[in-house]
């Protein structure tokens, strides 16, 4: 039964039992049970990635009535395979122009930055990976390197297109990280911590409910962060053909493709950690480890499913757009919501947890819906400045 | 045991990973580079000068923007854990301190910065 409950510290102190029995140092021995830990934990993470890309495009063909792939194997399952197979054998062009030693780190950057983000994504109840007390910011700083990423692959591959794709991509990806900073502070206040394991213990009311309007931020500049539509001006095939990638070929393309997949999965996975609960589902949690982590599992793809839905029903917008959205609109509301939370927070401290939901769910409420009118009334008297005043119904016709 | 040696393994796995594709695309793939192939793209029309040139100053902007938002986050969110346990006097200070970076952003917009021209 032991196995049942902690299945990760049965295996691992079975491992470093043989590896001692070798005679290696116990601490020695930690350190490699650790790593291979680790390294397992990647691989799974890339096979997820690969049914991530069959994921994506069946899913995308169902939403614009098609079939998606269905040729190889059962429901087109093996076709990710024949694709790593494809971009594995393909030449590997480099634009000779390009900054070279850059031009080749970018896609390795991109592909880390989004692997380590997985070091704090607490499974379950006793697998932690690593339970650091800091974990929301480390999101943030693993995020930092991704836009590091990017503006290395425009610059250094010394292409007009994949240039201004990166300097897009990346004032889009830096703008929207003050909203998303923001709204990571609003679970913080929650559970009084920054571990990400705090946060899931401190919900046993899903955060989404005592903020909804936060919820959604997060989700809003979280698409932003993955520079997907309707925030994927970086990529706009019309005008600049694929953005930061374009000189990208072969397996270095590939890590690209994987890593904004992956990427996309992961915030999933965050918006499920920090307002749906991450593993806990009514108990289920405690039964079993492996439970748990089917719970993450599922939440994380849902979260990816609704990311999905945005990406094919959204039209992208212009960049003007996309700035004055996130500075005029975004931000202010991130901040008023923040410390409306806060203050809310101090008068309900003492009060029963339903009025605290309740008081702070309501609060959210008339944050969105003030600020929707403030925005709705700026928008009217904008319109009417570009088009003179509005005309009768009448006069119309 | 040190928690910080688990997310330097992280890097190292989070390293290798995409190195060893990268290398195993190097070693499969046929290499047969030559001066037309390895021009750079401008959809089939010889490249024009280099790309590295002045860039538009906007971007800037917005950076030192982010910068002072980004900055101030960091002496948010010890604020934000110790929230529970300070009271309303904190919530106060919060807002007076959020209060003046939103001066910044008011000043940068009054002044047109935000539009993008």
């Amino acid at each position: 039964m032991n196995f049942w409950n902690d299945p990760l510290k049965v295996a691992a102190d079975w491992l470093e039992g043989i590896f001692t029995g070798w005679g290696m140092d116990a601490v020695a021995a930690h350190v490699l049970t650790v790593f291979l830990g680790v390294f397992l934990m990647i691989v799974i993470l890339m096979v997820v990635d690969v049914f991530l890309v069959w994921i994506e495009r069946k899913v995308v063909a169902r939403f614009q009535d098609r079939l998606g792939p269905n040729r190889v194997g059962p429901f087109g399952l093996f076709h990710p395979f024949a694709d790593i197979v494809k971009l594995i054998i393909k030449e590997d062009t480099t634009p000779g122009d390009a900054d070279k030693p850059v031009y080749n780190i970018a896609p390795i950057l991109s592909m880390m930055s989004v692997l380590i983000l997985w070091a704090v994504v607490p499974l379950a109840p006793v697998m932690l990976g690593t339970d650091l007390n800091v974990g929301v910011l480390f999101i943030i700083a693993a995020g930092a390197i991704g836009a590091l990423s990017i503006i290395m692959a425009g610059w250094g591959s010394n292409n007009k297109f994949a240039l201004i794709g990166g300097f897009r991509q990346v004032a889009v990806m830096i703008s929207f990280e003050i909203p998303m900073l923001t709204m990571l502070m609003i679970p913080v206040v929650f559970a009084q911590s920054m571990n990400m394991n705090a946060i899931i213990q401190g919900q046993s009311v899903w955060y989404v409910v005592l903020s909804p309007l936060g919820a959604l931020i997060f989700l809003t500049a979280a698409i932003a962060e993955l520079g997907r539509a309707p925030f994927d001006l970086a990529e706009g095939e019309s005008e600049l053909v694929s953005g930061y990638n374009i000189e990208y070929s072969g397996m270095k393309f590939g890590m690209f493709y994987a890593g904004e997949l992956l990427h996309a999965f992961t915030f999933g996975g965050f918006w499920a950690i920090l307002f749906f609960g991450g593993y806990r589902f009514f108990g289920l949690e405690q039964v079993s480890p492996i439970f748990a982590v089917l719970i993450l599992l599922v939440k994380a793809l849902v979260g990816y499913w609704v990311i999905m839905w945005v990406k094919y029903t959204m039209m992208r917008i212009r960049i003007d757009q996309m700035l004055s959205f996130n500075w005029k609109f975004l931000t202010p509301l991130a901040f008023a919501l923040l410390l409306v939370t806060a203050l809310m927070n101090a008068l309900l401290s003492s009060a029963p947890v339903w009025l605290y939901a309740l008081g702070m769910f309501l609060a959210n409420i008339v944050t969105a819906w003030v600020a929707l009118e403030i925005a709705r009334s700026a928008t009217k008297q904008e319109r009417e400045r570009a088009e003179g005043p509005q005309k009768t119904a009448e006069a119309r016709h | 045991m040190n928690e910080w040696i688990y997310v330097a393994l992280f890097i190292i796995v989070g390293l290798i990973i995409p190195i060893g594709a990268i290398l195993a695309g190097f070693i499969f793939g046929p290499k047969k580079p030559n001066p037309v192939k390895q021009s750079t793209y401008e959809c089939g029309i010889e490249p024009v000068g280099e790309a590295w040139m002045q860039f538009k100053a906007q971007y800037y902007i917005f950076v030192l923007v982010f910068l002072v938002f980004d900055v101030e986050a960091v002496f948010l969110f010890p604020w934000a854990v110790k929230l529970g346990h300070l009271g309303l006097y904190a919530v106060i200070e919060g807002i007076i301190f959020v209060a003046i970076l939103v001066v910044g952003l008011v000043y940068t917009w009054r002044k047109g910065m935000l539009e993008w021209a």
